[in-house]
Order: C-alpha cells, then sequence, then structure tokens
C-alpha cells in the first residue's frame, strides 16, 4: 500500500502512521452526545471511506486519504490544513 | 449419532459409511422467537446455550456464508485466561472452566490442548508487570507461575536468550493455558445446537432490520423476511453494517489481522510462546505446521488478505526471537477482519431498540471467549438481565466513561492498539 503525499509524493505505508476517520472536531460546549460521536463512534463503512494520516518519517504533514476498505485503493490524498478549509 | 472410541473402531471395520452430517441444512421459517444473526463462534455457542440452559429452541442462526467460515475459523487459536483488569478477568476465567469440560459437554473433540502459554519478558520493568499481572491471575483463582531465564530455557531451549536487544529474562508462565481446533469449535455449538432443535441456515445474509415503534419486528434476508420477537447482532467484524441497518453507530472500527502457518514439522515448540517485545506468538498445531501471528495491520479493512509491512514485522520478531525458525518455510497466510473497540475490550448488551441484542468488540482475542460469550450472551437474551460473568460489557461505558476496560493502559482510543 502506497500514500501519495501531496508534498512528498508517493511513498511506502510505512512512513505513515493511521490517525482514523476523518471527523470534524465538536465544539466544547457540544455536549456528550456530539462528543461521544466523535470520539467513539464510527461509521466503519465498507467501501470509500476519508481518514487522518500523520506523514511521520516523511515531511509530518497530516493528510486526509480518500481509500476503498474493500480493496485499499486510494483515489485520493490532501493535506488535512487544505481540507479542512 | 454420538461420537465415542467403540464408534471410531466400529466405522473405522465398516468403511466408515455409518458416519451422517452433523446438522441438518435448515431452511428458514417465517418466525422464530429469537434470531441470531452471524454463525461465527459467539453466534453458535449463544444458540446452544439458549437451547441448553434456557429451553428455547425455536431460535435461528442466519449465517451469509457457511458456518465457521469467519474469524472462528481464521485465528490463531490461542485459549487462556491471563486477563487483568476486573471485567475481563472474571470473564476470562469463567470461559477457560467452561473450556475445559467442553468436550464432553459437546461429545465432540475440539482438540483443546492445554499446552501452557509462556509470556516472556524482557526488561525488570516488564518483569514486575508480569508479576503483577500473575499475581491478579492467582487472586482470580487461576495458575501463573513466574519463570526465570532457567525456567523459560528448560520448556524453550531454541530462544535466543542472549539476543542484544531483547534478551530473554523470564517468563510468565500459565500451564492451563494452549490452543484448541478452532473449527472443531464452531462444528460442535452447531451440532449440539442443531440436536437441541436450533435451525441454522446458510447462504443467508441478513440485508435489513425492520424496527416498529421502538421494538424490533423481523429481518429482510436474501431468504425472504424473517419475523423475531428478540434478534441478535453476532457478526464480528461486520457489526457496523449490521447496525447500521437498525440506525445505529458503534464504537467498533473493523481490522485486518493475520495469520500464518509453516509447513508441516517433526514437533519442536510444546508451549504457546508470546514475544514481549514485538508482537509475535507461536504454537504448533499437531499436524506440525507452526502456526503464528502478531498484531493488526493497523488501518481499517475489510479486505481478508493483510500487507506486506505486517508479514514482514512478524517474521522479523520470529527471527528476533528463535533464529531457528529461519529454516521453516511459510506455507499460507490469511488474514480476518476483527472488530476493534476503543478500550480492547467487548461489548454484551441490550440496545436502544427493544428486543435487539448485540454482541461485538471481540478485538483480537475473541475465540478464547467463545464458550462463556455465548453462556452469558444466552443469558441476556433469555431473562434480560446481565450474567454476573459478563456484567462489565457495557454499550454505554465509552459515552460515560464508566467502566472502561482497558487492558492495556493506553487510554480508551480507537488507533491505540
Ligand atoms: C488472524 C486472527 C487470529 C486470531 N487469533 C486469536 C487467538 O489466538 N485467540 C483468540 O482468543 N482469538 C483470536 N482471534 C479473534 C477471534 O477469532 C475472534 O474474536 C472471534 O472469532 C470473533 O467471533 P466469531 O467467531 O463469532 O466471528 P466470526 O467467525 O467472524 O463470525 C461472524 C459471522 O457473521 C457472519 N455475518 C456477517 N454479516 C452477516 C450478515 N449480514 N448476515 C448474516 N451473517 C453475517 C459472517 O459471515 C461470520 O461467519 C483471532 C482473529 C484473527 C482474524
Ligand atoms: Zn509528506
Amino acid at each position: 500500500m502506497r500514500i501519495s503525499c501531496p508534498i512528498c509524493g508517493e511513498r511506502d505505508r510505512r512512513e505513515f502512521h493511521y490517525r482514523g476517520a476523518a471527523l470534524t472536531r465538536p465544539a466544547p460546549d457540544a455536549g456528550e452526545a456530539a462528543w461521544d460521536a466523535y470520539l467513539h463512534l464510527r461509521d466503519n463503512p465498507a467501501g470509500a471511506t476519508r481518514e487522518l494520516w500523520y506523514h511521520e518519517t516523511g515531511c509530518g504533514a497530516w493528510v486526509v486519504v480518500t481509500r476503498n476498505t474493500l480493496t485499499h485503493e486510494m483515489p485520493g490524498c490532501e493535506l488535512a490544513a487544505e481540507a479542512a478549509r | 449419532m454420538r461420537f465415542s472410541g467403540w464408534r471410531v473402531i466400529r466405522e473405522g471395520l465398516s468403511g466408515n459409511r455409518g458416519w451422517s452430517p452433523h446438522w441438518r441444512d435448515a431452511a428458514p421459517r417465517d418466525e422464530y422467537d429469537i434470531v441470531i444473526i452471524g454463525g461465527g463462534g459467539h453466534g453458535l455457542s449463544t444458540a446452544y446455550y439458549l437451547a441448553r440452559d434456557h429451553g428455547l429452541s425455536n431460535v435461528a442462526v442466519l449465517e451469509k456464508g457457511y458456518l465457521g467460515g469467519g474469524n472462528v475459523g481464521r485465528n490463531t487459536t490461542i485459549v487462556r485466561a491471563n486477563y487483568f483488569l476486573p471485567g475481563n478477568s472474571e470473564f476470562y476465567s469463567y470461559s477457560l472452566k467452561l473450556w475445559e469440560g467442553l468436550e464432553q459437554e459437546l461429545n465432540y473433540n475440539v482438540m483443546h490442548s492445554q499446552r501452557g502459554l509462556i509470556n516472556l519478558f524482557h526488561s525488570d520493568g516488564q518483569r514486575d508487570a508480569f508479576a503483577r499481572r500473575g499475581n491478579a491471575m492467582i487472586n482470580q483463582g487461576d495458575d501463573a507461575i513466574l519463570l526465570d531465564r532457567e525456567g523459560v530455557r528448560r520448556h524453550a531451549p531454541f530462544l535466543d536468550f542472549d539476543n542484544v536487544r531483547f534478551p530473554v529474562h523470564g517468563g510468565l508462565y500459565h500451564p492451563r493455558g494452549g490452543t484448541a481446533r478452532h473449527d472443531a469449535v464452531a462444528w460442535g455449538y452447531a451440532r449440539g445446537a442443531d440436536r437441541r432443535g436450533v435451525d441454522l441456515i446458510q447462504n443467508c445474509e441478513v440485508t435489513g432490520i425492520d424496527i416498529g415503534n421502538g421494538r424490533v419486528r423481523s429481518v429482510q434476508t436474501t431468504r425472504g423476511p424473517i419475523r423475531a420477537k428478540k434478534v441478535a447482532i453476532v457478526v464480528a467484524g461486520r457489526s457496523g453494517q449490521v447496525a447500521a441497518m437498525a440506525g445505529m453507530r458503534l464504537p467498533v472500527e473493523s481490522h485486518v489481522l493475520q495469520a500464518f502457518v509453516s509447513e508441516g514439522l517433526k514437533p519442536v515448540i510444546a508451549q504457546v510462546i508470546a514475544f514481549g517485545m514485538g508482537h509475535f506468538y507461536i504454537s504448533q498445531s499437531d499436524k506440525g505446521g507452526l502456526v503464528f501471528g502478531g498484531d493488526i495491520d493497523m488501518y481499517a479493512s475489510y479486505a481478508a488478505r493483510g500487507n506486506l509491512p505486517a508479514v514482514e514485522h512478524v517474521m522479523e520478531a520470529g527471527m528476533t526471537l528463535m533464529p531457528m525458525i529461519g529454516k521453516a518455510r511459510v506455507l499460507r497466510s490469511w488474514g480476518g477482519i476483527v472488530d476493534m473497540t476503543p478500550d480492547g475490550s467487548p461489548i454484551i448488551d441490550r440496545t436502544d431498540t427493544q428486543g435487539l441484542y448485540l454482541n461485538c468488540g471481540w478485538n483480537y482475542g475473541g475465540f478464547k471467549a467463545v464458550p462463556a460469550s455465548g453462556r452469558c450472551f444466552a443469558h441476556l437474551l433469555a431473562t434480560d438481565r446481565h450474567h454476573d460473568a459478563a456484567a462489565g460489557f457495557r454499550l454505554d461505558r465509552f459515552r460515560t466513561g464508566r467502566g472502561i476496560i482497558d487492558e492495556e493502559g493506553t487510554g480508551a482510543q480507537h488507533n491505540l492498539h
């Protein structure tokens, strides 16, 4: 499995640390249900998913990867900083 | 048909023509008292104990593939009761006791072999942690012996004791730990449930769960709709999809875990041995193959095959611990989809929907749990009360923060184990 870092290009999966589903962080006062959903509950899709990886031994950027959990295809990868905008 | 030594001899002399199928190939009826979704180890043992302990046999197990085709037939078969935290400790202790009577109970040879499990330690800090774990096991009424280096050497002289980075200082020995023949466990429970009247329905995928007025009504399947008073979701790696049919999101992320087996070799490894640095555990099957594995691949996946970095890690750890393994050739490897929870502990609970129950979150360790999980889940389904041995496995513990069972002490967060 290789990940196309927007800064470094296509790199081995071993250079990256997996964080999990790319979710929007709730506001501090969003309440228990919103925080529970963010921290614990997952769609856990069998198919397309968006997730956060950290280019640990590369440029140090957080990236949002679009990946298929059934086939491991990775049609997209963008910087998390840009995805958040 | 009962199995016995006498029966084996008789069949041997008469050309083995007297054996019959171990269970009926049942067709779905329109309605059951209880429908169990998932014919893995946990679904089948639940069905068995519903019938045996509670006299409930108007029960169906719906399996989308074939019985035992999921993780129950893909694991590295380690059975142990060396957990540490209240909640887990009593549950796995109870499960091991059920294992010890299982073959007589089921009249089925599950090849449960209490060959002993040694968890190695490689530093002073790790020795202290294992001494503490051993004491917790003894307090629970189970067995644990702290071995020094020479003690480990007597059991496993082939380890690289003086490895420069990870010398072996000793190990925590759990004599009642061991292995079992995984498929036979599924088959034994299936046969036992079938004989008590449970319908085991294969090639029957659940595609929808119908809920009306907050109560479960029926399930939609590839073999038609089936009404049910109670529905139990026991689908391991597929928990997220099936729960979504009932409008639920679970604290579960599905990952792939790989396993490996070598060509058949003469007996060389007597126990189950687990490396204390890096993820690696190994035992030898009765056919002679070395059966070993390591950690999950560390990203969400439903592809029942793994990636090379995890393979490399497992092989490196094996070579570090026992260099002799380099002479063996890997025959096969495969992957199974495991249902990971934030704290690494399972869920056996009701849901917010009346009549809908959930059993999931077995992470990479649910094979040893099969007997107790089935028994406790059957108790919950039949009586609506939690069984004492599994009272801690609550679904709401992540939301409330009460009763987290974080065995590894990493924090109840999805990507940390
Ligand atoms: C490689 C590997 C090694 C492991 N090693 C160990 C070990 O050494 N010791 C240990 O204790 N545990 C181990 N485990 C974990 C253990 O195997 C699992 O936790 C346990 O088997 C899961 O429960 P199960 O047997 O019910 O799951 P499964 O056998 O996966 O059963 C779930 C069933 O649900 C069915 N299903 C899914 N969706 C649907 C649907 N919509 N409709 C109908 N049916 C459906 C599936 O087809 C499947 O048969 C290991 C797991 C793996 C993958
Ligand atoms: Zn990069």
